[in-house]
């Protein structure tokens, strides 16, 4: 049976598995980037703090997917509650790195002319920093989502939805007549789903950052 | 000379700074020390002194960006030492260096900020933005959805006053606004600066470095040593003229007598009526203008009445009839605003010995030539000259008096009279 052929047999299947791919990273995403923004808008004002929560992060990254997956099992069981709990994790890094570095870097002249009209320190975050910190967070929200995208393929390791499925499917009868296409499909749909989210997230910031700061 | 007083009422509020200090912590010297002072209603009080002497601190504690340390300050006849410092910052408008626009909202949201957080209703708001854009002189067709980074720094200055007063706040604060613009730009801003008060009568308090832009806008001027200590606290032309030590006049610097053409307007002194025509008259009448005028030249005007051309006898016979070629085009205009050292700056680079004064949209109002200057000038030294000497008079004879006093009962020699007799 050839690729295509395989494909076009099990496009049910593969829809599924890759609308709940989709699903999974991009849930686990939105997740990532409420919790990143706010640990980065906690933090950013405080030198050590700032540093602890990057580092912390950081080294969460640094724990292979596998073992935090299997790590993850006995105490939360398997399926969905370890997949969205890892791709979290992983996904705050980038996140919470450039929420800090945006917020810091926007220009202190404007913070005081902000203080200075009488914005209220909320005001301040919502209607200055963050929208002038916007877009270095949301490079952080791209990069952690194309990393997310391969990292939710080990989530089947767990009984997790997504493409990852026929990826472990493939890899566990290797030598069977559809191995190969399995793998392979699982794979390419994996990098198609990232080359989408890519260009929505191009689109996204197109909407949502002010012409006068775009570059 | 004193400074012309406004015909109409002050809507500023007056500024009373009592004891004021700041000590930052972890520092055992303050920052400003002692600050005793009162701006009134209406004014524009520069404040000047070498970088780090504490001017900036001084001005970011009236509107509480820096909490004192201790003392107290009064706006109007509130005590806002310990009021919610975000609605007081509502109430003083602040303009900064640079402008301190936000890249990221266009002209008229940055303008709209203020009267949006103290609760204006839309339309108003809306109409604000125009009228403000307007009083500083920008087009609110054209700049209204500009944003920041799409305009000149000059226009960007300009936007972040008008900001500072959308929401026609009594009490302006200005710290070092114009201190990164070219200096041509920054003239003009001091110039639409000077016209804004006019209109406006707010309470402006400035800071800079710079003496020459204290003495071209403020009505007074405090210049400040370290710990912001008031070293002397008057009048441009009294500081000029009478520098209370060594600290003030080493400030003042060399050029007293050139400085002091800072601090009289064009429109101080006697704007005379000259010879016009229009570009739309004809050639005949010109000619007939030229040949019948007093003068052997006269200042041709476009079709919106702004000054276009010198034109002298001689053009007229070698353009070979037509206009296009002949004459001189006008470098310069000034406006009623402009110092005379600007307007004497004109006449002398003008090839016609004479600048043209022209109104808020470059028309036409008269000229003001050499002569006029020179005798203004002169007028102005003597006046400044007998007032100093009088000044003078007043210190000796206190001096006397006190010495006297303090002899008093001791029978010592009567300290001699210093005074006119």
């Amino acid at each position: 049976m050839s690729f295509w052929e395989y494909v076009s047999s099990r496009h049910d299947q593969l829809l599924t598995d890759t609308y709940q791919h989709a699903s999974a990273v991009f849930q686990c995403m939105v997740i990532a980037t409420l919790l990143g923004v706010l640990i980065g808008v906690v933090t950013y004002r405080s030198e050590w703090a700032g540093s602890l929560a990057t580092t912390t992060t950081a080294t969460i990254l640094t724990i292979p997917s596998l073992a935090l997956i299997g790590l993850l099992i006995p105490i939360v069981g398997l399926g969905v509650a370890p997949t969205v709990i890892a791709l979290t994790l992983y996904g705050l890094l980038p996140v919470v790195r450039n929420a800090i570095v945006g917020l810091r870097g926007v220009d202190p002249a404007l913070v005081d002319a902000a203080k200075g009209i009488g914005m209220s320190r909320t005001a301040r975050l919502l209607r200055v920093e963050l929208p002038l910190a916007w877009p270095p967070i949301l490079t952080g929200i791209r990069v952690a989502t194309q990393m997310l995208m391969g990292i939710a393929a080990i989530a089947a390791f767990a009984s997790g939805p997504g493409l990852g499925n026929e990826i472990f499917r493939g890899i566990a009868s290797l030598g069977s007549a559809n191995a190969l296409n399995q793998v392979l499909a699982g794979t390419l749909g994996i990098a198609v789903l990232a080359l989408l989210f890519d260009a929505a997230y191009v689109l996204i910031g197109r909407l949502t950052i002010s012409r006068g700061i775009r570059a | 000379m004193p400074e012309t007083s406004g015909n109409t009422a002050p809507s500023g509020a007056s500024i009373r700074l009592e004891n004021l200090t700041k000590v930052y912590p972890g520092s055992t010297v303050p920052a400003v020390e002692n600050v005793d002072m009162e701006v009134q209603a209406g004014e524009i009080v520069v404040f000047v002194g070498p970088s780090g002497c504490g001017k900036s601190t001084t001005l970011k504690m009236i509107n509480r960006l820096i909490e004192p340390s201790s003392g107290r300050i009064r706006i109007g006849d509130e005590d806002v030492t310990d009021i919610d410092p975000v609605g007081l910052r509502r109430k003083v408008g602040y303009a900064i260096q640079a402008s301190g626009l936000f890249p990221h909202m266009t002209v008229a949201q940055n303008i709209a900020l203020v009267p949006k957080m103290i609760g204006w209703p839309k339309a108003k708001i809306k109409n604000r933005v125009e009228e403000m854009l307007d009083l500083v002189g920008l087009d609110p067709a054209e700049f209204h959805g500009r944003y920041p980074r799409q305009l000149s720094g000059g226009q960007q200055q300009r936007v972040g006053v008008a900001r500072a007063l959308a929401a026609d706040p009594p009490v302006l604060l200005m710290d070092e606004p114009f201190g990164a613009v070219d200096p041509i730009t920054r003239d003009h801003l001091q110039d639409e600066l000077i016209r804004l008060q006019h209109e406006l009568h707010k309470t402006i308090c400035f800071v800079t470095h710079d003496f020459d832009e204290a003495i071209k806008i403020g009505d007074r001027i405090a210049v400040l040593r370290e710990r912001s200590h008031i070293a002397q606290f008057d009048t441009p032309e009294a500081i000029l003229t009478n520098p209370a030590d060594d600290f003030v006049s080493g400030f003042v610097g060399a050029g007293a007598a050139l400085k002091r053409l800072n601090l009289t307007r064009v429109r101080d002194v006697g704007v005379v009526d000259f010879l016009t025509a229009t570009i739309d008259d004809p050639l005949e009448s010109i000619f007939d203008l030229l040949r019948s005028g007093a003068h052997n030249e006269l200042l041709l005007l476009d079709r919106n009445r702004r000054p276009y051309k010198w034109l002298r006898r001689g053009d007229l016979s070698r353009a070979k009839g037509t206009l296009a070629r002949a004459g001189a085009p006008v470098q310069h205009t000034v406006t009623r605003d402009a110092t005379l050292r600007d307007a004497l700056e004109a006449v002398l680079t003008d090839s016609s010995g004479r600048v043209a004064v022209t109104g808020r949209r470059g028309e036409y109002i008269g000229v003001v030539d050499m002569e006029t200057l020179m005798n203004n000038v002169q007028e102005m030294l003597e006046e400044d000259r007998l007032e100093a000497l009088e000044h003078q008079h007043q210190l000796d004879d206190q001096r006397a008096r006190q010495t006297r006093q303090e002899q008093e009962g001791l029978g010592g020699p009567a300290a001699s009279e210093g005074g006119p007799a």
